[in-house]
């Protein structure tokens, strides 16, 4: 049966690996490159972007992670990883030094609600994973600010925030459907495997 | 849309998990402490080893002082506020500090009450000693729970101490019939719905950092394998010979907590520790872990 893994540099990927789990899909936290041989798929769980970067390069897991996305196999960032997974950050949220994974086209913008009081809780559209209203999570959240041609807005908050994006294999969330009574983010994601 | 839900004041913290949160009392050390892959800042004044040297009434930071540190970073800032001083709250949560400390390590405003914090949108942390401590707090509303320490000492003992004091009263109430419950609750001075939780979950209904005493990469890593979700680092960083070395190197030891290869690797050449205070030479007047009720 096949694996996803979830990176485990900081953050909240239990939750993930609960998720995966309470589905029947196996899951393995990533720490080091050598846990990422034979995975199906990557979850980039949210958490401090600045710390997981730092972390992804001093443990030489970027080169190893860059790779999986280019030979096809399925990639998610929520919050944190959203963030990672892009290929800029707006540069009046950009922590200094903060490296960035730049798989997908795509910039973000960090802290977009602003600071924590912001933090909301609401429900949104995502056809692509349900027909229903799905639960969401924003925490500190970022939102994309700006995309490429080859990036497919999934949803967007009524203001027209972009909140989810996939570009091939790349997905990515603002928010966090890990810390929700709901499965359909992650059986979605298991179903691109 | 709802703000400011108990699951966003938690979910902060659970996004906090495997990292390190560190005091600060200048922007320029919060740009350290950003840098060496810190989750979060504690916006301080002074560090709990200069609180207890100095003496007097500690109290919550200059307004001034945690915004010249909310500009320094993006990552996000905590502030301390005193046990029951709910207007010291008031002030942060206006200020836009993301998480409030109600924290031991200031003196406290009120020596039998602490804030009823459900009434605020900032969530707050707040230590404990043990399960009963930890389930009080969450009552009230705490949204994040650290197992005490002493801190400002550079001593793990204290640390290892709570953490095993909350982690062992959560198998305790495991192993419990159901009937036994609610004389223990009563024992423990917890609310019962929250006893009854923790005894079918096995676990804290908010997320569990350790705070008090951590030094080195080694006593990260230690109180991480007895089941913390996350360390704070206070004296223990900035008092030492090289801050951001340490600093990295905690962060680093959080993540591989169980990997004694990369804890060795991460212990070199990082200078020297902070001194550190054997826990019987402090004046039992000068604890700061018994405040709290």
């Amino acid at each position: 049966m096949s694996t996803i893994g979830v990176l485990a540099l900081q953050g909240a990927f239990a939750e993930h690996i609960n998720k995966l789990n309470s589905l029947g899909v196996d899951a393995r936290e990533v720490r080091m490159p050598a846990d990422l041989e034979g995975l199906a798929g990557l979850i980039i769980p949210g958490g401090e972007s600045t710390a997981i970067g730092k972390l992804i390069d001093r443990f030489n897991l970027r080169e190893p992670i860059v790779s999986m996305a280019g030979s096809g196999k399925p990639l998610w960032g929520t919050c944190a990883g959203m963030i990672l997974m892009g290929r800029e950050v707006d540069a009046d949220t950009r922590g200094p030094a903060q490296p960035l994974l730049g798989l997908m086209d795509l910039t973000t913008r960090r802290n977009a609600f602003g600071s924590q009081v912001d933090s909301f809780e609401t429900e949104l559209d995502m056809p692509v994973v349900s027909s229903e209203r799905l639960p969401a999570v924003f925490i500190r959240a970022p939102v994309v600010s700006s995309v490429g041609d080859a990036v497919k807005i999934l949803s967007q908050l009524p203001d027209g925030r972009i909140v989810a994006v996939q570009q091939g294999n790349l997905v990515a969330t603002a928010f966090h459907p890990e810390l929700t009574q709901v499965t359909d983010f992650h059986a979605w994601f298991v179903s691109l495997t | 849309m709802e703000k400011a839900t108990f699951t966003a004041k938690s979910g902060l913290a659970q996004m906090l998990k495997g990292g390190v949160i560190m005091d600060v009392v200048t922007p320029e050390h919060a740009r350290i402490a950003e840098a060496a892959g810190a989750c979060a800042v504690m916006a301080l004044e002074r560090v709990p080893s200069d609180i207890r040297r100095d003496g007097g009434v500690a109290r919550m930071s200059d307004p001034d002082l945690i915004e010249g540190i909310k500009k320094a970073v993006t990552i996000p800032v905590m502030a301390k506020a005193r046990i029951g001083h709910f207007v010291e709250a008031q002030i942060l949560q206006a200020l836009g500090v993301d998480y409030i400390d109600e924290s031991e390590v200031l003196t406290p405003a009120d020596d039998n009450f602490h804030i009823y914090k459900h009434d605020f949108d900032v969530p707050f942390v707040c230590g404990a000693r043990n399960l009963g401590e930890a389930l009080r707090r969450i009552g009230e509303g705490a949204a994040m729970i650290r197992s005490k320490g002493e801190a400002g000492t550079g001593n793990i003992v204290e640390a290892v101490r709570h953490l095993r004091e909350i982690t062992g009263g959560i198998k305790k109430l495991q192993a419990m019939p159901k009937e036994e419950l609610m004389s223990e609750a009563r024992d423990m001075g917890a609310p019962y719905d929250l006893v009854l939780q923790v005894a079918e979950t096995g676990r804290l209904p908010v997320v569990l950092f350790c705070a008090g005493g951590i030094a080195t990469p080694a006593d990260a890593a230690l109180v991480m394998q007895l089941g913390a979700e996350g360390t704070f680092g206070g004296s223990g960083i900035f008092k030492s010979d090289d801050p951001a070395s340490r600093g990295k190197a905690i962060v680093e030891a959080t993540t591989h907590y169980r990997d004694a290869n990369i804890l060795a690797d991460v212990s070199r050449g990082i200078g020297e520790p902070m001194k550190g205070l054997e826990m019987g030479s402090i004046p039992e007047a000068e604890l700061l872990a018994v405040r709290g009720w």
